[in-house]
């Protein structure tokens, strides 16, 4: 047998010797060793960190959590979705508003960059040049400039061209005002039944999800189309609407009020100019990114496909939608979630600008009143961490999905 | 034959008749690349089309024309150039209501060394015309030993830069450089004699970990007794370093500390090795899922927390660790781009020579890899140099900084135009250095992926 022959051959050499060359050997070897001082690392900075805090006779744990605040924090969606009261509130809620900021500004900015992005994206490969000149100018000012600066640049403009907070406010067919403090719009005040009514606009979107899956069904089978669009469409505007007078108009319109001094605050809804300043920023700066990224998606689904496409007697509209946008998606959709989370990432910016977004409000006047940077910082950080592994989770997932079936 | 005359023979050239009309022209190069867009109307879907075509060409050309006459109007029609007497350049810029250049000439010193003593300002020359040349050296295609430039770029630059900068005399102990330098020293030897048969087969298979370690040893206190070194150079310290060269060395430290740790990691990543793959991964994916912002704040805050206690440690060297930490993660996803690319051909061409690992990396794998993923580089290192304006957030001095923090609270400067003005130049700026550089990636990626284009 070789094997016994090879066997023999390396017991004849000094067992420590044979171990060396042993690759498994090796590895386990070097592995401990990264390991050992992996955990030497380790050991020196817990040491370290203890001795500095007792040093500095700080509290460590995560006790702060339920105490409560002093100090108040701009309205926000995260203020007004947590109910913060200072004095009340405990930096836990600090927390929530925070992160619950963070996503609203985030969300915000991926829907607008990725409306403007795929637009600007289709205009860089238009055959109009007007069109394809503006979209390579803006595309390559604007993502070679530090987004931070954009954002100082927004907030300069949008506080430079706004009337003051006593002046006239502008305004958008008397609905909504633009003043140097923000937007002010109506809100929404629910009376009774009006719980059915924010159910009934839930269920019709679900209606509509039903409607195409079965008639998407349908036409699998039976190659009968149905408008399950305008259907889906009808359902979702007209089923709301009539529970809305049927349940007796449930929903009341408080409306900005202006006193001597600018507005009375507490009164219809406000967004703050920060917020404005941070999401268009963020959506122009991340757009051009957007656009790229569409752009080659476009590029990279062969002529070929559209020639077939004609070949088989398929109209434009069938061809993009059936034969392109499919393709082209599946090289867009990887580059454009890590371009969400560079979004999500970058909302942290908010911190420069005041926006109550989870760094600024952690890392300001809490971090000073408690005083506990590392607990703090780690809470932080592990609100993207979250977003970075669900995106990653996501992401694992639709490729898996969506990969070529090959033989 | 010459005498007789053919009348149906042409004996000179027909007369050129011009072009169709719609083929060449202003008109026709109107129709074909604007007009062919919008004017076809023959079903409702194309009439939608047509229109929001026009819709969008005319708020294109609209939005082009208000932001380059607003630009025009503002810099120039309405910018005050220079300062009448007996009035305050804040007043003069505030009368015109347009770009204020006196506060960029006063301040352009501001940005572009910060508050570096004026004496000393040629150090920081130094520095800037020594980093021009080598990177035009290395970018220049026909110059000669780029390779050896490019290195010394790498590694004594960086030395030069901080000595020059800083003023270089760290006070350290000579004894305890002594002693590195000697073990140092000493593993090296083993190494040598490992490779020359002492200490048996088993000792030998160790030699180039013995090597490596003795020579990084000797090499860091190499560095360390050279920073120590008195050169009569009055030392600056970094509180006052600010502007332009905030930026540079913020970017470039990151750059440059990042590529080895990027290799590193990159190779820990695709290792058959479970612990080191996992350890890599997890450092990666833990610095590319968090902001920068907040690694700022850690290495600001957090870092003196985790070293001994009587550490001093300077505020441009917490963050600059930080960068550097954060930008390997993103290098070494770059370098494992490159990795990724090497067919397995050459791993096992490597292997059948009967090459060790890390002659493998080193002689076959990492100088194709690397040279296939310099666009990426130059990509992370534009993301990087964009991202330095973020230190403003700790209180360091930036390009962006020292506008934002330092010239506009200038007292005598406060008007209302300062701020965009300013904020136009860094831009500006900003804009030229990045686009040059994403120029020179997209060139290098052209000329890289030549053979798979056909």
């Amino acid at each position: 047998m070789a094997d016994a022959t090879a066997d023999g051959a390396q017991q004849a050499r000094s067992s420590l010797a044979s171990m060396v060359y042993d690759p498994k050997a090796r590895g386990l070897f070097f592995q401990i060793v990264v390991f050992g001082l992996l955990l030497i690392g380790l050991y020196l900075i817990v040491n370290n960190t203890i001795e500095n805090l007792e040093l500095l006779n700080k509290k460590s744990g995560f006790g702060f959590l339920s105490q409560t605040t002093g100090f108040a924090i701009f309205d926000s969606l995260g203020t007004w979705a947590v109910d913060y009261t200072p004095g009340e509130s405990t930096y836990w809620d600090v927390f929530l508003v925070g992160a619950i900021n963070t996503i609203w500004v985030a969300a915000f900015s991926i829907v607008l960059a990725t409306v403007w992005g795929f637009v600007l994206g289709v205009m860089r490969l238009s055959k109009n040049v007007i069109l394809r000149w503006f979209s390579t100018v803006y595309i390559e000012v604007l993502r070679n400039i530090p987004l931070l600066l954009q954002i100082f640049f927004w907030i300069a403009v949008l506080t430079g061209i706004a009337p003051g907070k006593r002046d006239d406010p502008m305004s958008l067919f008397d609905i909504f005002y633009f003043d140097s403090s923000g937007i002010r719009g109506p809100y929404p005040i629910g009376e009774s039944g009006a719980g059915v009514f924010y159910a009934s606009i839930l269920i019709a979107f679900v209606i509509a999800w039903a409607i195409g899956k079965w008639a998407h069904k349908r036409q699998d089978a039976t190659g009968q189309q149905f408008p399950s669009f305008w259907v889906g469409l009808g359902v979702i505007i007209l089923l709301p609407a009539v529970v809305f007078f049927v349940m007796g108009q449930p929903i009341e319109l408080e409306w900005p009020d202006r006193g001597r001094f600018g507005f009375r605050p507490g009164l219809g809804s406000f967004i703050e100019v920060s917020f404005v300043a941070l999401w268009l920023s963020l959506s122009l700066y991340s757009a051009t990114f957007i656009a790229e990224i569409v752009r080659a998606g476009i590029l990279s689904v062969s002529h070929g496909q559209t020639e077939g496409a004609q070949a088989l007697g398929l109209s434009a509209g069938v061809t993009l939608n059936k034969v392109i946008i499919p393709q082209a998606m599946r090289v867009i959709i990887p580059p454009l979630t890590s371009q969400y989370l560079n979004i999500i990432k970058n909302s942290s910016l908010a911190a420069a600008i005041g926006f109550p977004d989870v760094v600024a409000t952690f890392s300001g006047t809490a971090l000073n009143q408690v005083g506990q940077e590392i607990e703090m910082i780690f809470m932080m950080m592990m609100v993207y961490l979250f977003f970075s592994i669900t995106t990653a989770i996501f992401m694992n997932w639709y490729n898996a999905r969506k990969r070529l079936v090959e033989r | 034959m010459t005498d007789r005359n053919f009348a149906y023979v042409r004996t000179e050239e027909a007369p050129r008749m011009p072009p169709p009309s719609d083929t060449h022209g202003p008109v026709h190069w109107l129709k074909e690349n604007i007009l062919s867009t919008m004017n076809d109307f023959s079903s409702p879907a194309k009439t939608v089309k047509s229109v929001v075509m026009m819709l969008l060409t005319v708020l294109s050309v609209l939005s082009a024309y208000a932001v380059i006459s607003g630009m025009l109007t503002f810099l120039v029609v309405n910018g005050t150039f220079s300062i009448p007497e007996g009035v305050s350049g804040a007043d003069a810029c505030r009368e015109n209501g347009g770009a204020c250049w006196p506060f960029i000439a006063a301040k352009m010193r501001l940005m572009i060394y910060g508050a570096y003593p004026g004496e000393e300002l040629w150090r920081v020359d130094v520095v800037y015309v020594l980093l021009a040349i080598g990177i035009a050296w290395v970018v220049w295609e026909k110059a000669p030993a780029r390779g050896l430039v490019g290195a010394l770029m790498l590694t004594a630059y960086p030395i030069v830069a901080f000595i020059l900068l800083t003023g270089g005399a760290l006070e350290g102990s000579w004894g305890a450089k002594g002693v590195w330098a000697v073990i140092g020293l000493a593993l090296f030897g083993v190494g040598i004699a490992a490779d020359k048969g002492v200490g048996g087969e088993a000792l030998n298979a160790f030699s180039g970990a013995f090597k490596a370690i003795g020579g990084l040893l000797v090499g860091i206190v190499l560095v360390g007794a050279i920073f120590s070194i008195e050169f009569g150079l009055e030392p600056v310290r970094t509180s006052l370093w600010g502007g332009l060269l905030v930026t540079f060395v913020v970017a470039l430290t990151g750059i440059v500390a990042s590529l080895p740790l990027g290799i590193v990691l990159a190779l820990g990543r695709r290792s058959q090795l479970p612990v080191v793959r996992m350890l890599s991964v997890i450092f990666i994916e833990f610095w590319r899922g968090v902001p920068l912002i907040t690694v700022l704040f850690m290495s600001s805050v957090m870092l003196p927390f985790f070293l001994p206690p009587d550490t001093e440690f300077d505020k441009l060297l917490r963050a600059l660790i930080g960068v550097a930490l954060f930008s390997s993660a993103y290098m070494a996803e770059v370098v494992r781009g490159g990795l990724q690319a090497i067919g397995k051909g050459q791993y096992e061409g490597g292997m059948s020579l009967g090459l060790s690992y890390w002659q493998q990396m080193r002689l076959i794998i990492l100088p194709q890899a690397l040279v296939l993923v310099i666009p990426g580089i130059v990509n992370s290192f534009i993301a990087l140099f964009k991202d330095t304006t973020l230190v403003l957030i700790i209180g360091l001095f930036d390009l962006l900084g020292a506008v934002q923090n330092q010239a506009l609270k200038d007292p005598e400067w406060i008007n209302p135009t300062a701020g965009t003005t300013g904020y136009i130049v860094v831009a500006f700026m900003f804009w030229v250095f990045c686009f040059g550089m994403s120029r020179y990636s997209q060139a290098m990626e052209r000329k890289l992926y030549r053979g798979h284009k056909r």
